[in-house]
């Protein structure tokens, strides 16, 4: 994107923004989020954030990693201004732009998530954890050995992957979209 | 017989086999064909979108694509593939520009997306296709009044859902049709915390607790839930709720598709109940108990 487009259209211009200038700041976002308070700024004041241009604090900020994608502040806004959907860009945004997000491990599991999609077609629950642990905490793998052998006991921890052929299909669409979109 | 394309997810073959397991299960006894779609791949789920919007939008595409050959609705027991691939969906049948791009892309695997099919989440296909009363036809054994709090969570009826996303009502119908009792469950579409248990754990747990607690106050003796990712955390992460607060939830937690097996018949083993983490065996007990009913429609 262009120097000139500002932040606030670059929001509006994603999937789910074309509604971000209707916000009446009614705050009923932000009352509904089961995670405003650990966020550094809950989602009425993201929203005022990005309207005030204030790119580098948005996109650096843990407060769209904490979104738990539970819809109810989408549900519940009277403008329809879909601050979920708005979380999700500001994600792509942030990652897009190469921001170093502090204060979240979020992205980190995202990104192991999404490379077990690439390279099985399928997503490798197990894989995707244990990658996750070893770069962020390993310490904290063994607090989850208890629940982990649970699952396993239980017949629901895969420790090898589920390939499918599709996987190739990814690839090949992914290149040929990334080359559309320049 | 009515078919659908149906659309398992990555969790029902894993973590969430009884999803898959009790779905496959009932489905002969409910009169329905799911017709697995050949060579799916991950609908993307909210990391893939969190990451790459505008790929994850053709990610979930090309499963749509691939169901549009058969031309039937698409169904899915996950509610998160069920919003990943609606959202899509939409998003490409509204806008033009975008979807030719994606068109661009699909072909080359040799797909086009045309947005000619519905996607659909199992439950609302049981509501909605089966109803209720259909369903109260097919028992022949019914839950001997158990009390079941039904949890419908977040995404099973928001933003796409068919019921009241503040105070939905068609898991409590499902229950009573089959011989439940659905008591009051004021924390019934509240989110369990998702995949941030991961990332955030101490949230995540303490959102679970309220859950829990809830169901407690409201004397259910199961949880029934649609969805894969609140199921583990409400049963398999129930241990660290436990450990955090001093709590000794031990309540089970069914899928959907497990209760109405039970109800239909179905033996615990097909339905998956041995990967249940929290014994459900006093609600299996239970519903063994209630007169065995022959059905009374063909």
């Amino acid at each position: 994107m262009s120097a000139t487009v500002s932040f606030l259209d670059e929001v509006a211009a994603t999937p789910g923004g074309s509604q971000i200038r209707s916000c009446i700041q009614c705050g009923v976002c932000t009352g509904t989020c089961p995670m405003a308070g650990e966020m550094e700024y809950p989602p009425r004041k993201i929203i005022a954030m990005i309207r005030a241009g204030m790119r580098e604090e948005v996109l650096s900020s843990n407060s769209m990693w904490h979104c738990l994608s539970c819809y109810m502040c989408y549900e519940r806004c009277p403008r329809g201004v879909k601050p979920t959907e708005i979380a999700h860009a500001l994600e792509s945004l942030a990652i897009k732009y190469g921001y170093r997000t502090k204060g979240t491990t979020n992205p980190i599991m995202y990104r192991n998530f999404v490379a077990s999609i690439k390279s099985y077609g399928r997503v490798h629950e197990f894989g995707t954890m244990i990658k996750y642990y070893m770069v962020t905490n390993p310490i904290v793998a063994i607090k989850m050995l208890p629940v982990a052998a649970k699952l396993l006991l239980h017949g629901r921890l895969h420790i090898m992957p589920e390939s499918t052929k599709g996987k190739s299909d990814l690839a090949k669409i992914t290149a040929k979209f990334r080359e559309i979109r320049g | 017989m009515k078919q659908y394309t149906y659309f398992p997810g990555c969790s029902s073959n894993s973590s969430a086999k009884a999803l898959g397991m009790s779905v496959k299960a009932i489905e002969k006894p409910l009169d329905i064909e799911l017709i697995e779609l050949e060579d799916w791949t991950c609908c993307g789920s909210t990391p893939y979108g969190s990451l790459n919007e505008d790929e994850s939008l053709l990610v979930a595409a090309r499963n749509l694509a691939l169901a549009e050959k058969k031309g039937l609705d698409l169904v899915t027991p996950c509610s998160s593939c069920f919003v990943v691939l609606n959202k899509a969906n939409l998003h490409l049948k509204e806008h033009e520009k975008f979807k030719s791009k994606v068109n661009q892309a699909l072909a080359a695997a040799g797909l086009e997306f045309q947005g000619k099919i519905n996607v659909r989440l199992l439950p609302e296909v049981i509501f909605h296709d089966i109803t209720p009363e259909g369903l109260a036809r097919k028992v022949t054994r019914n839950l001997n009044g158990l009390k079941v709090a039904s949890y419908y969570g977040c995404q099973m009826v928001r933003p796409y859902g068919f019921d009241n996303p503040e105070s939905p009502t068609s898991l409590d119908k499902i229950v009573e049709s089959i011989g439940g009792t659905a008591v009051p469950f004021q924390y019934k579409n509240r989110c369990c915390g998702g995949s941030l248990i991961i990332p955030e754990e101490n949230a995540a747990l303490n959102l679970m607790r309220k859950i829990l607690a809830n169901t407690l106050e409201n004397g259910a003796e199961c949880l029934i839930t649609p969805c894969p990712l609140c199921q583990m955390n409400l049963d398999a992460y129930r241990i660290k709720v436990n450990g955090k607060f001093g709590t000794n939830f031990d309540i089970p937690v069914l899928f959907v598709s497990q209760l109405i097996g039970l109800a239909l018949g179905i033996d615990a083993m097909s339905l998956g109940l041995k990967t249940n983490i929290v014994s459900p065996a006093k609600v299996i007990e239970k519903v063994n108990s209630a007169k065995v009913t022959v059905q009374s429609n063909p």
